[in-house]
This record gives structure tokens, sequence and C-alpha cells, in this order.
């Protein structure tokens, strides 16, 4: 940083001074303030890769790698997928990962399966990496998540069966629901949950 | 080492022979005892009397004739335990309960898809905060408890906790939710000490369960009450109530209260995790229905399969909890809904928290139908089932199915001969 751009922004600084300590009194969360207690401990940046297993809606959490679903349908029997969840994700003792009915029906008539109802692909990746399999839990190669996604949105008429996911490609991928789902509304504190409701 | 604590439980075994050895000496002698008068009627024990065990001295145990004890729920619905050993769901025994504090053992359970129990040492356990914050802060529980903590009443409602003409008992109908006391330190003291960036409007918190479940919770409310608890009841938590570490969301449903939390996860806007996944509505009206618990009331006693005696003198006594604030007013109608008279509290209504009302009544013996309705701080009043379907602008039908979380009245049905039942049958 040069001594121009210093003096710059010393003078930034008190002119937002006293509207800052203002704010910082109605507004205070969003301000950069230091620790008050001191208490615990700064965790790595290697730390964080490893345990941020998160995947937003526009998918920069994930990581690289690239599967099929001709790949997956290998995977979903090879880590034994088909123990809990049927032979093509129908008939096991586990949730059904396939809709039994038929594809023109409305995606809301149908059965509330993930890989069907979800708006976005990262929703049905995040969970396979996070919860797949029973027991064996982030055993799963990025690869091997990337091939189980889209054989179960292969299953359902989601993708054709040739189509690669990666992390480009993923997010993209347009869900049978579409935008026909209820957005969440902004959350006001000590406000009714519907205003009028039930009149 | 371990002769040491041999020799330690040979000591015990010589203790309690020693103190049977005297029981037996003291009731021989009383036998053996020859009265010129009577024994003073009265100072007999009118009941048999339980020995002091170690067990007991350390972890006491209610009474043999106290039974109530927890259900899966729903009643013909997904098995807890299941086939692979998950709990789902498991119910309360509301219709048991006095007060509003839930037994710890007696709190209901719910997992989002069936889930086993980590069995988590505390010592290895810890909480992540992270994402859009300046500091990004990794804590032990004993970090934690270091803190400033508070101490909160507050129920937990699962969005399943729904009531219709099939069930029975009221908990059945009302048994996947419960209130306790928690212990911990408020999410703004720990937001404040990472610093949260202005973009910062959504976090995610994260448990450590074999799922790793997930819930997207607005910043705001993070900011206001949310709550990283490690007591409840004035121990620390129980395994099925996320022991370490739990997150309390005041209000909102039982979902969001992540257990075994490790990670929190701040970001600039809604993360369609699985548990949203599972949340999703068509229409945002709906949508708006569910998150927040509306205000809900129920009679507990008395309430489906229990018997009056006769007529005369009753207390109705129930709870009454919503996730806008706390409980203003309670009215009970014992008369199927036509008159409606203003509950008494027992407690001092909080919010977010359960509280208990009591009305009290002298039964005639007539067939009539008993039900409560309850006004939040903010307004909000308890629907009938009828109102929901007017507003909604759909025909009310026996078996109509409230949109949402299903806050609606719930009456209960007395006959002549004193039985209870489901007013919805």
């Amino acid at each position: 940083m040069g001594s121009r751009e210093m003096v710059e922004m010393t003078n930034t600084l008190k002119l937002v001074t006293i509207p800052l300590l203002l704010w910082s009194v109605v507004a205070s969360p969003a301000i950069a303030q230091s620790p008050t207690y001191g208490v615990g401990r700064t965790p790595t940046a290697e730390e964080l890769r490893r345990m941020d297993i998160s995947i937003g809606p526009t998918g920069e959490e994930l990581p690289p790698g690239r599967g099929t679903a001709k790949e997956g349908a290998q995977v979903y029997l090879q880590k034994a997928c088909i123990g809990c969840h049927g032979v093509t994700g129908i008939g096991g003792a586990a949730p059904a990962l396939r809709s039994e009915q038929g594809a023109d029906l409305p995606v809301w008539q149908k059965e509330r399966i993930l890989p069907l109802r979800s708006p976005y692909a990262t929703t049905v990746w995040d969970f396979i990496n996070r919860g797949m399999p029973l027991g064996l839990e982030g055993t799963l190669t990025p690869d091997e998540v990337y091939s189980l996604t889209a054989y179960l949105l292969f299953l359902n008429n989601v993708i054709p069966e040739d189509q690669v996911l990666d992390k480009e490609s993923l997010p993209k991928v347009k869900m049978p629901i579409g935008d026909e789902f209820g957005k969440p509304h902004e959350f006001k504190l000590n406000s009714p949950r519907l205003k009028g409701y039930p009149y | 080492m371990d002769s040491k604590r041999n020799s330690r439980r040979e000591l015990l075994k010589l203790g309690t022979a020693l103190a049977g050895g005297f029981t037996v000496a003291l009731r021989g002698n009383a036998q053996a005892q020859e009265h010129s008068h009577p024994a003073t009627p009265g100072s007999e024990n009118a009941s048999p009397m339980i020995h002091g065990s170690k067990e007991q001295i350390e972890y006491g145990e209610r009474s043999k004739y106290v039974t109530s004890v927890r259900m899966a729920h729903p009643v013909g619905g997904r098995a807890s335990p299941d086939v692979f050993g998950k709990v789902f769901h498991v119910a309360t025994p509301l219709q048991d309960s006095v007060g509003v504090i839930t037994p710890s053992s007696l709190h209901y359970v719910a997992t989002t898809r069936g889930s086993y129990l980590p069995d988590i040492d505390p010592r290895q356990h810890t909480l992540t905060i992270h994402g859009l914050v300046d500091r990004p802060l990794t804590l032990t529980v004993d970090d934690l408890k270091r803190f400033p903590s508070v101490t909160r009443l507050h129920f937990i409602e699962c969005a399943g906790n729904r009531h219709t003409g099939q069930q029975k008992t009221v908990q059945e109908t009302h048994g996947m939710t419960s209130c306790s006391e928690w212990t911990g330190v408020l999410l703004s003291t720990l937001f404040k000490e990472c610093g949260l960036k202005s973009s910062a409007k959504w976090f995610v918190s994260e448990g450590a369960e074999e799922v790793k479940g997930a819930s997207s919770i607005p910043i705001a409310k993070g900011m206001d009450d949310c709550l990283i608890a490690y007591g409840q009841n004035g121990e620390p938590l129980r395994p099925q109530q996320g022991f370490p570490v739990r997150i309390m969301v005041p209000g909102f449903e039982g979902i969001y209260h992540t257990k075994f939390l490790r990670r929190i996860k701040v970001v600039d806007r809604f993360y369609m995790n699985y548990n949203e996944f599972g949340h999703l509505r068509p229409e945002d009206k709906e949508l708006a229905l569910g998150e927040q618990i509306g205000p809900k009331s129920v009679i507990t006693y008395p309430s489906g399969a229990q018997q009056l005696p006769g007529p005369g003198f009753y207390e109705i006594s129930g709870l009454a909890w919503s996730g806008g604030g706390a409980v203003k007013t309670v009215e009970v109608s014992t008369d199927g809904g036509k008159k409606w008279n203003r509950a008494e509290f027992k407690n001092t209504a909080q919010r977010m928290a359960h509280v208990r009302f009591a009305y009290p009544w002298r039964w005639d013996g007539t067939e009539t139908e008993i039900m409560s309705r309850c006004i939040d701080e903010i307004g909000q009043r308890q629907p009938m089932r009828e109102e929901i379907a007017n507003w909604w602008n759909v025909p009310f039908e026996r078996n109509y199915r409230v949109p949402g979380l299903d806050n609606s009245v719930m009456p209960w049905r007395i006959a002549r001969d004193g039985s209870v039942t489901n007013g919805l049958a």
C-alpha cells in the first residue's frame, strides 16, 4: 500500500468514523469489531476446506471431478446402493429414488423424492456426498458422487444417459420442478408468519 | 491398580452385607419383642420401603408406578427404530404432563429421514463458524462454556405434529412438542466474536450425525435469539437432543434446531439443503406457514382415551405456545365452541415456551366438547379448522388437511359415560 493511499484511507476513515459509530449501535452485526472474549482458535484454511461440504445453488463449493449416468449405474452396483434403494432406485427398504408415476404428470403430483423434487441438482450432489452410503459416509470420491447424481437424474428422465456432470454443468441442470415452488419470504422479527392469516 | 479396585469392591460388598444384616437384625428384634400394649396405630408403614442402592444414590429413578413412556410417531407410520436401527419420530406423553418442563428422558425425538445417534466424545467435538465472517472460529465445548451464558425456557415442535381424526390420545395428536430449560451461549455473542461481514444474510447449521443434517436460517434470527445450547434441564444435553451441542432456533420448526452442531457457515443466500428440499411447497403462502410455529394450544386433561369418573369438579388443564413470542391469552370452551372462557396461567408465559393454562369446570354429566384456543403477544390467533378452509377458499371437510404447520383448535368429546375421545373423529 503506497503512502498516498494510506493518506486517502485515513481521510476516509475520519469522514466515516462518526456516522459509523452511530450506525454501529443499531447495526452492530455488520461491523467488523475486534473479538471481545478471545476464546477459541482460528481454524486453518486446510481445515475449513476439508470440513466445508455445503454446496450452494451456484455450485461454487463443488470439487473438481466428473461423471455420467452410465458410470453412475456401475457405482450404484459397486457401492451396494442397490441393497437399500432397490435395483433401479425402487423397491428397497430405503426411500425410493425414482418416480413410478408417468413422466407427463406435473412434478407436484408425483412422489416427494429428492432427485425429482429438488430445484437444484446441487442438492442431490450435496446429499449423496454428505449422507451416503449408510455407515460409509464420506468414502465416495467426487467422481463417484458426480456419477451417482447423473445416474439418479437419468433414471428420472432429467438428463440424457451420456451427459457429463461436473462443477460447471451440474448447477446448470434444469430440474423438473423448474421455478414452480414457493420462495422463502424475508424473515422479520416479531412478525406474523403470514399477514392476515387466517383473516 | 486392579488389586486396589478389587479390594474396594470387596469393601463395598462387605458394606452391603453389613447393611443387610443390620436390617435383618432390626426386623428380628421387632418380631421377637413382646409388647404389653398394642402398637401405636398410625406409625406403621403403609407401603414397602425402597432400599437405597448405589444406582439410586448416583442417579435417581422415578417410581415403578409411574409408567408414562414415549411412543413411535405417527401410529401406523414409519417405525422407530426401523429395520436399519434408525430413529425417526418419537412422541412425548403429554397426557401425563404437569407443569411446563418435559423431563429430558421424555422429550420428543425427531430426525429428518431417520438417523442413528452419534456417540460423541465431547472432548473431541468442536464447533466451527466460518464463511462470511472476519475471523473464522473453532470452539471446543469447554471453550463454549467460557462465554457468557443464558438460560431460557423454550419449546421445540416438529412440523409433523398434526392432529387428525384417526388419532386417539394427545400424545398421538400433539406429542411432537416438548419444552425444556436450555442453557448455552447466544449465537449473537459468537457472531460478534467472529465479526459478520455486511454481505451475511443466511447461515447454514450442520450436525455431526451420519447424514450431517443441515438447515438454512436467516441471520436476523441468528442475531436475535438463537442459542448454542449445551445444557438441558440442569444437566448436559441428552444424546437424543444433540449432545454435546445443539442450536436452538426459538419458535422455528424442530428441524432447524440442528443437533450435534459442528459447523455454522455464514452465507449470502439461501442454501437449498436436503432439509429445505423437504420444506418445498408450490406456493409462497403455504411456505410462509412453515418455518415459524403458529400460536397453538391443546387440552391435555381431560384428553383422548382418558376417563372421567363422573359428574363434578375438574380442572381442565393444557399447554399453549407460539413461535411468534409469548402466549398472551388462552380461552377454553366447554360447550363445543359456543362460549369461550378466559383460562388462567399456571406459570409466567415466556417467549417461545410452553405455558400451562387451566380452567375450573363442573361437568354436569351431559355429552359435550371441550377445546382451547390462544392468542400470542404479536396478535396471532389460533384458528378453527373451518376458518382455515375459509381463508384458503376451499370446502371444509372432516379430513381437511391444514396447509403448512397445523396449529388449528383441537376438540375433545366427552360422552355421558365420562369417556374422552377425539372430537375430529
